[in-house]
């Protein structure tokens, strides 16, 4: 007998379709690319020695900032769950305000603090050696991407069950056997998401390591695409960093899975207990505003000192075209993404199912390519198949959008979630067409998952860097662009207008995540 | 047959390998009729009412509403464009939208006037007019419960479907809420189909009941027949307390841990007999009545206007009902009589 099944409507389901193939035919082309040249060619690229010192920069500082990250992180959701530190919601808020700063404008700063025109010199008379390579590499990217690691663990430590520690507690073990016996390998989940959202970034990073001169696969990426018309080699360069990503994801995936069977329910009524602090908190608030000396107050003071050298003063209409520019790419990306998120949120919640949830990777994998490699991949198509799109807004304000697709793909799910599927049946027995039924039941439930996902991504476009660098037409700036290129001349002061513009946005961004955060547990 | 919705075969799986969630299913609605379809969760009750309505599609079988097929293996008529109603079990409002613009979502083809004069109406029959401007979540379950019902017949749907609309009231609301809307539907002259597992909701709403179990149809008739001849062991057992009796049947009769019973209908060997406690009563052991078939009270339940006995007969035990002037205790010895006939099981 055959079994008939309800099939997810056409008109989200081509919708999600086109957006999947947007994600992945570009790659093609990458690879149409990269296999143009002769297999002698091809494997004298692939197997030159410069791609092993490459591909270990690339692992030493991904391993590095991992590590770094994980010591910043660990004490600080420790101290903001686990104990009786007072103030702890402003703990917490302090904790994630670095990642207002995004990794090239750390960088920026970073370089400006050192060396005889630095802002040490001129506020201490101190010349400190200028942060260059592996180190302002490191530094940068950890300072900026470790509350990702931060929020990760703390949701972790608050969906523990109090119940089983104490259960460890009875049977004998000492608490910090407890740690590493129970709460550890139950964090292990928290750790891995955390690694990949870091990893995946460091893989991707372009700013930081290109204004701190240290070659990784990104930088080489670009050097190579802008300073020869050798393509072929950027090809196989993308290539590499894509591989490089889908081992992570594989890996990520594996682990998870076999991981599964530890996690515990959340939704304990239970309190934790706290461990209490006593005198040792001072330490702790020691440690915690060094920690935000560095990773905020330094970086911002020189953004504003060196705002005030300008010789010339702020050039405010170039600031306000620059401005002008960002938001007519950010803005139409950040609608498109609203409006490809909700078909592909529906058909993945609404019709679970093998090619939903496969639409659903997809959509994901856009977000975890690295920007710089998905860029190449749209010039090569454009270049290929549609010239007249290379070099436009709306090839960038597409690549925005793909990339950028899971940022917003979140709140919209989580928006689904809380319409239940029995409203688009009434309207439908009120006698009201699928589509209909669709936006007049279930669409204005939406609204503000679909307005949280659309600010996400139009912060995220307003400070892109990678893909702007790679697809914004001749003349067409924005702050990220300036910002880098500016620092990139060590022309410093010019550089601050656009850096302190970027950093008002990204304070933005950090507060929509924070709230949402917030409001989750 | 003039029969307004009628379900022929019913059958439906939802994966290739698993059991059919409803199988071979049939009945049919007269105009103006509440027909419930009782059932323990996961009968298939549900699924059969969502088949009705279009939300889901059939494998086998077909639906007809007013001799139109509107339902079946090759063929779907979309819900929207079927002419039903349909009332959920969360209700489903439309929380962005206030009492009114439920009601009248489902209007269209009407002017502005019309569309007034139909909402004013529906507001005024199920009693809502005040909370006209309300938006759902400032409502009581009950009188949400009301504007589901209103947003339902608004549109003068051929059959108005239920799905446990009564699940989500408590104990006291429930019983009023249920007239009121039983009330209403016959006032609106709407034929509708009720899904529940509550049997004292299906007797008292509905004028012929469905009773379902694993996927099957059981037995259908109206409150009294499905309660005082249950065709099979499940209806019996699912809708009240009664005894199942194993016997041998002679006739007209059949002898029981009881003794001697009259059944129902004539009958030849090994039977199953189901007799309601109610139907049942109470005598002080004397040297006439027992026959060596007495029984000893192992508990006794007061429920004010009556009482509810448990009595350990030879090789069992019995429940009888009495009302409150008898009086016995644990321990006493006593001789079951029944008042009606017991009713032959099917095997």
């Amino acid at each position: 007998m055959s079994v008939r099944k309800k099939r997810a409507p056409l008109y989200f389901v081509i919708p999600a379709v086109i957006i999947a193939a947007g994600v992945l035919l570009p790659l093609v082309y990458l690879v149409l690319r990269a296999s143009e040249a002769d297999w002698e060619t091809s494997s004298a690229l692939i197997f030159r020695e410069r791609n092993l010192i490459l591909f270990w920069n690339t692992v030493k500082l991904t391993v590095g900032v991992l590590l770094t990250t994980t010591l910043i992180a660990g004490p600080l959701a420790w101290l903001t769950v686990r104990t009786d530190a007072p103030h702890k919601k402003w703990l917490t808020l302090i904790s994630v305000m670095p990642l207002a700063i995004p990794g090239y404008i750390l960088a920026y700063a970073l370089l400006g603090m050192g060396g005889i025109n630095g802002t040490f010199y001129h506020w201490f008379g101190w010349e400190i050696p200028r942060l260059t390579g592996y180190w302002g590499s490191l530094i940068s990217i950890s300072l900026y991407t470790y509350p990702y690691m931060y929020l990760n663990l703390r949701s972790g430590l608050l969906g523990l069950d109090p119940a089983v520690e104490e259960a460890a507690r009875s049977l004998g073990n000492s608490s910090a056997r407890v740690y590493s016996r129970i709460v550890l390998p139950q964090l292990r989940p928290a750790f891995l998401a955390g690694f990949l959202i870091i990893g995946l970034y460091v893989l991707g990073d372009f700013g930081a390591v290109s204004l701190m001169r240290f070659e990784t696969f990104s930088y080489a990426l670009f050097l190579q695409y802008s300073a020869s018309y050798d393509r072929i080699y950027a090809a196989w360069l993308a290539l590499m960093l894509l591989g490089l990503t889908a081992t992570i994801l594989i890996v990520e995936y594996r682990l998870l899975r076999n991981m599964l069977f530890h996690r515990v329910g959340t939704g304990t009524a239970r309190k934790i207990r706290l461990t209490r602090m006593g005198k040792l908190k001072y330490p702790a608030y020691a440690g915690l505003s060094l920690l935000i000396t560095f990773a905020i107050i330094i970086p911002v003071a020189t953004i504003f000192f060196w705002a005030t050298r300008s010789a010339t003063g702020v050039n405010w209409s170039e600031l306000f075209s620059t401005l002008f520019m960002s938001v007519s790419a950010s803005a139409p990306a950040a609608a498109l993404t609203a409006m490809m998120a909700v078909p592909m949120a529906y058909i993945s919640i609404r019709f679970p199912s093998r090619t939903s949830r496969g639409l659903e990777r997809i959509a994901y994998f856009g977000y975890a390519t690295p920007p710089l490699a998905l860029a190449l991949a749209f010039v090569f198509f454009s270049l290929n198949s549609a010239p007249w799109l290379y070099q436009t807004v709306t090839l960038l304000v597409v690549a925005y959008s793909l990339h950028f697709l899971a940022e917003a793909m979140g709140p919209v799910r989580s928006a689904l979630y809380q319409a239940p599927p029995r409203l688009e049946e009434a309207a439908r027995s009120l006698g009201l067409p699928p589509f209909r039924a669709f936006m007049k039941s279930t669409f204005p439930l939406l609204r503000n998952g679909i307005v949280a996902g659309a600010s996400l991504v139009f912060l995220s476009c307003m400070k892109e860097l990678p893909i702007t660098i790679l697809l914004s037409p001749i003349g067409f700036e924005t702050l990220a662009l300036n910002v880098w290129s500016y620092s990139n001349e060590a022309m410093f002061a010019n550089a601050a207008p656009f850096a302190l513009s970027i950093l008002l946005f990204s304070s933005v961004f950090v507060g929509i995540l924070f709230s949402r955060e917030w409001t989750k547990s | 047959m003039s029969s307004l919705l009628r379900v022929n075969g019913l059958t439906k799986r939802f994966e290739v390998n698993s059991p059919d969630v409803v199988c071979d299913v049939a009945f049919s609605v007269e105009p103006n009729e509440i027909f419930a379809i009782l059932g323990p969760s996961g009968c298939g009750k549900t699924t059969t009412l969502r088949i009705m309505a279009g939300f889901e599609q059939a494998d086998k079988g077909s639906v007809e509403l007013r001799s139109r097929v509107i339902e079946c293996q090759h063929f779907h008529i979309a819900p929207e464009k079927r002419g039903i109603g349909f009332v959920f079990q969360e209700y489903a409002l439309f929380p962005h939208l206030n009492v009114e613009e439920n009601v009248g979502f489902g209007l269209t083809g009407l002017d502005r006037k019309q569309k007034r004069e139909r909402i004013d109406e529906m507001l005024r029959l199920t009693g809502l007019v005040e909370f006209r401007t309300r938006k759902p979540h400032e409502l009581s379950g009950g009188q949400q419960q009301r504007v589901a019902l209103a947003r339902a017949l608004a549109p003068m749907p051929d059959v108005i479907f239920l799905d446990e609309p009564f699940s989500n009231l408590d104990a006291v609301m429930r019983q009023s809420t249920r007239n009121e809307i039983r009330a209403i539907l016959k006032k609106a002259g709407t034929s509708a189909v009720l899904v529940t597992h509550d049997q004292e909701e299906a007797l008292s709403f509905a004028d012929r009941i469905a009773v379902m179990n694993n996927g099957r149809i059981e037995q259908i008739g109206t409150p009294e027949e499905v309660y005082y001849s249950p065709r099979t062991e499940f209806v019996a057992l699912f809708l009240g307390r009664t005894n199942v009796l194993r016997a041998k049947a002679h006739g007209m009769e059949a002898l029981t841990d009881m003794g001697e019973l009259m059944i129902d209908r004539p009958s030849k060997g090994d039977i199953k007999l189901s007799i309601r406690p109610e139907h049942l009563t109470l005598e002080r052991v004397t040297e006439k009545n027992c026959n060596g078939l007495c029984g000893t009270i192992l508990a006794k339940e007061f429920k004010g206007h009556d009482i509810t006995y448990r009595i350990q007969l030879r090789n069992g035990e019995c429940l009888v009902h009495t009302d409150n002037r008898m009086s016995f205790g644990a321990g006493d010895r006593v001789v079951v009589k029944p008042l009606e006939p017991a009713v032959v099981l099917e095997f």
